[in-house]
C-alpha cells in the first residue's frame, strides 16, 4: 500500500511543556491505525497536527509526498477532515450541519440534498434533516458530525475519541460506520479504548508521553506483545 | 400624530439606522479581533471600549463640535450642523457597545466552531464567518442596544445637529425643545413614539434571541 501521510520527527510544545516529543508515523493508504495512549498522551494533539489545526514546534507532515504548512493548509484540509471528541455542531438544524461542507464546495442544492439524505441513512438518522442538531441525544450527536465528515469523502478521516461518551447500542452503531470504510478512506482513531482499538484496527500505535513506543498488527501488540512496555500498554495499565 | 412629529420620526430613525451601520464598519472588525485573536494589549484594549461605554454624550459632542467646526481639523468639510455630523456622532458614539457585545458574543461562541468550520475545509475568512453567524444572536442584542442608544441620546445631536427644524430635527431634540418652549404636549407626545420604538426593538430582539 502507498503511503498516506507521514509525520517526520513532530514535536509540539504549549507554554514549554511538550505534548509531542519527535513522533515518526506513517499511514497508509486506505487502513484503519488506531493511536492509542492515556489521557494526555497526545493523541489529541497529533490529530490536530494531522488536520493543520495546529502547526508542529519542529518536524514535518508530508501528506501523498508532498510538506503541508499553512501555506497550503485550505487546500489540505478540502482532502481531510477531524472528528472532534466534543460533539461541536453548528446551532441550526442536521441538514444545514452536514450540508456545510458541501456547500463551501459550491456543490449545487439538489446534489446537496441527496448527499445529505444519503449520509443520513448511512449513519441510520433518516428522517433528522429538520431537527435541531444540538437538541438530539448525544449518541446522535456524535452520529451527525460522523455524518458531516463522512458526506465530503476525505481522503483522510481522523477521529479523536468517537465513542468515548457513548452508550454501547450508539457505540457499535459507530463502530460498523468506521469499519465500512476500510479501504476505501484512510482512518486515524485516536483513543484510550483498547478493545476498540483491537476490533477496527488494521494497526495500532502506542502513544505515551509524547512518543510513539510502537506501530504494529493489533494481534503483534495485544496477543503477542514484544517487550514488558508494550504488554503493559495492551493491558491498558498505562491508562 | 402630526406631518411635523412624522418627519422627525423618519429622520431619527434614518440618521440613527446610518449611525448604525456606519460604526458596523468598523466595530464588527475590532470585535473579530479582539474575539478570535490572542495579542499583546488585548485585554487593554477590551478594557478601554468598557470604560467607553459610559462616555457622557456632552463630552462627545463637544469634542466633535471642535473638530467639525470652521477651525476645526475637518471643518473643510462643513459638516457641523448636517444630519452628516449626527450620524458620525452617533456612529463613535455607539462603537464602544457594539465593540463590547460583538466581542461577549464571538467569545461566548464554542471554541471549537473556528476549528471545526477549518476541518471541514473553510478558509479563515468562512471560519470567521461560521463563528459570526453562531454569534448572530448576540449580534442582534449589540444592534438593538446600539441603535436604542443612538436615537435616544441628546447631546450629540444637538451640539452636533443644532436642532434645524426640517433638517437636523430628531426626537430627543424636539422634546428638549418643546419642554423649553413650554409646548409640553408636543414634548409628551415625541417621547412617546421615541419610547414605542425603543421597546418594540427590545422586544422583538429578545424573541428572536429566545428563539
Amino acid at each position: 500500500m502507498a503511503n498516506h501521510i507521514k509525520l517526520k520527527n513532530v514535536a509540539r510544545e504549549y507554554d514549554g511543556v511538550s505534548a509531542l516529543r519527535g513522533v515518526n508515523l506513517e499511514v497508509e493508504d486506505g487502513e484503519i491505525l488506531t493511536i492509542i495512549g492515556p489521557n494526555g498522551a497526545g493523541k489529541t494533539t497529533m490529530l490536530r497536527i494531522m488536520a493543520l489545526l495546529d502547526e508542529p514546534s519542529k518536524g514535518k507532515v508530508i501528506y501523498r509526498g508532498m510538506k503541508v504548512d499553512r501555506s497550503n493548509a485550505h487546500q489540505y484540509r478540502k482532502k481531510v477532515t477531524m472528528v472532534f471528541q466534543r460533539p461541536a455542531l453548528f446551532n441550526t438544524t442536521v441538514f444545514e450541519n452536514i450540508a456545510y461542507g458541501l456547500r463551501l464546495r459550491d456543490q449545487e442544492e439538489h446534489r446537496i440534498a441527496a448527499r445529505v439524505e444519503s449520509a443520513l441513512n448511512s449513519v441510520l438518522l433518516k428522517g433528522f434533516g429538520s431537527r435541531m442538531a444540538k437538541k438530539l441525544s448525544g449518541g446522535e450527536q456524535q452520529r451527525v458530525i460522523l455524518a458531516r465528515a463522512l458526506v465530503l469523502e476525505p481522503e483522510l478521516l481522523l477521529l479523536d475519541e468517537p465513542t468515548a461518551s457513548l452508550d454501547p447500542t450508539n457505540g457499535i452503531i459507530v463502530e460498523k460506520i468506521i469499519r465500512r470504510l476500510r479501504g476505501r478512506t484512510t482512518v486515524v482513531v485516536a483513543t484510550h479504548n483498547i478493545f476498540l482499538a483491537r476490533r477496527i484496527s488494521d494497526r495500532v500505535g502506542c502513544l505515551l508521553n509524547g512518543k510513539i513506543i510502537d506501530v504494529d498488527k493489533p494481534k503483534n501488540i495485544f496477543i503477542k506483545p514484544k517487550n514488558d512496555i508494550i504488554r503493559k500498554f495492551a493491558r491498558g495499565e498505562f491508562f | 400624530m402630526s406631518e411635523q412629529l412624522l418627519d422627525i420620526v423618519l429622520r431619527s430613525i434614518w440618521i440613527s439606522g446610518t449611525a448604525l451601520l456606519l460604526s458596523v464598519l468598523w466595530s464588527l472588525p475590532i470585535a473579530l479581533t479582539l474575539g478570535l485573536k490572542k495579542f499583546r494589549g488585548r485585554g487593554t484594549l477590551i478594557s478601554f471600549f468598557n470604560a467607553m461605554l459610559g462616555i457622557p454624550t456632552v463630552a462627545l459632542g463637544l469634542f466633535l463640535y471642535m473638530i467639525f467646526s470652521h477651525g476645526g481639523a475637518l471643518g473643510i468639510f462643513s459638516l457641523l450642523y448636517t444630519p452628516t455630523a449626527i450620524m458620525i456622532g452617533q456612529a463613535v458614539l455607539i462603537t464602544p457597545i457594539l465593540v463590547s457585545l460583538l466581542t461577549n458574543a464571538i467569545e461566548s461562541v464554542d471554541p471549537e466552531i473556528r476549528d471545526l468550520a477549518r476541518t471541514l475545509g473553510a478558509s479563515e475568512r468562512q471560519a470567521s464567518l461560521a463563528v459570526l453567524k453562531e454569534a448572530r444572536k448576540g449580534g442582534i442584542l449589540a444592534g438593538v442596544s446600539a441603535f436604542n442608544r443612538a436615537i435616544a441620546e441628546l447631546g450629540v445631536a444637538l451640539m452636533l445637529g443644532g436642532n434645524i427644524l426640517g433638517l437636523t430635527r430628531v426626537l430627543t431634540t424636539q422634546i428638549a425643545l418643546g419642554v423649553n418652549r413650554g409646548e409640553i404636549m408636543l414634548s409628551i407626545e415625541a417621547t412617546l413614539v421615541l419610547l414605542i420604538i425603543v421597546f418594540t426593538l427590545t422586544i422583538i430582539s429578545n424573541r428572536f434571541r429566545r428563539d
